[in-house]
């Protein structure tokens, strides 16, 4: 469990409470964790065909970019490279908030999803990853005899 | 009756259009780096999913706003089941300093990722002083 460092830093209690809010609403949470305020940020969803994820990865090499999918685990990794100058020592940073560096994030797939039919987008700054649903588990209507 | 009641509907729709107004207000604050050098300032903002078409920049006197909407071309019938990014709009307000050049703003639009130039003026330049030997 999260410990603060000050134990009556206002700030570090109201993030402790956040961070249990959000676990006391997530109302699915998996063995792999919340996951939660990673980079890239993940929109997950859902169609009867597809399941649709928009990874959020702006300034990513598209050649860097990895999406691997093994056992129904989907991993996105790739870098992001460094922005700021080097080694220009008259150069100020004065905010540096943009992730940069390595990153790697596995999401659980439903079992449905078909490995085979996997799509992957990359444009604007946004991966689109699309994995089809196999058919069998389609609804289908039966016709009664 | 009905006099009585029409005020307090067109109040209630009133309340209800703010309402809608405020959500569609809310916009998330990208992240930036911001970096100064001899000759002016580099800014870069993360706009993910966000086309040329859908950012705007404004400067007025010495404010600089960036505003953006990213479009995500989704699936008709999309159900979400998890969302880290909640909205799609951009927003970020910065105060300029006198030095700068709002005139020679440059910006750039890359795989949503904004690069803003911003250069000090000529008069701003940094510039060494002679020292005179007497």
């Amino acid at each position: 469990m999260y410990r603060s460092l000050f134990p009556r830093d206002v700030f570090a209690e109201m993030d402790r409470l956040q961070r249990e809010m959000q676990q006391a609403f997530d109302l699915s949470p998996t063995i792999r964790g919340f996951g939660r305020n990673g980079f890239p940020a993940l929109n997950i969803g859902g169609t009867p065909q597809t399941v649709e994820i928009y990874a959020f990865a702006p300034g990513v090499d598209p050649s860097s970019l990895e999406v691997n999918l093994e056992r129904g685990l989907l991993t996105i990794a790739g870098t992001r490279a460094n922005a700021l100058p080097q080694g220009d020592a008259k150069a100020a940073v004065h905010i540096n908030e943009r992730f940069e560096g390595a990153f790697r994030r596995v999401l659980t797939l439903p079992d449905d999803a078909d490995p085979d039919a996997v799509q992957a987008k990359y444009r604007d700054g946004v991966l689109h990853i699309t994995v089809q649903r196999r058919a069998s588990s389609q609804p289908r209507r039966i016709t009664v005899q | 009756m009905n006099s009585t009641t029409s005020p307090r509907v067109a109040e209630s729709k009133e309340l209800a259009r703010k309402e809608g107004a405020r959500y569609s207000d809310a916009a998330l604050t990208p992240p930036v780096d911001v970096i100064e050098d001899s000759g002016g300032i580099t800014l870069f903002a993360d706009l993910p999913g966000v086309s040329r078409e859908k950012l705007g920049l404004h400067v007025a006197s010495d404010t600089l706003t960036i505003e953006a909407e990213s479009d995500l071309a989704v699936p008709e019938g999309l159900e979400s089941s998890h969302t880290e990014v909640g909205l799609a709009r951009f927003r970020r307000v910065f105060t300029l300093s006198k030095e700068l050049d709002t005139a020679a703003i440059s910006a750039e639009l890359k795989q949503g990722v904004l690069k803003l130039r911003i250069p000090k003026a000529e008069h701003a330049q940094p510039r060494r002083i002679e020292i005179q030997a007497t």
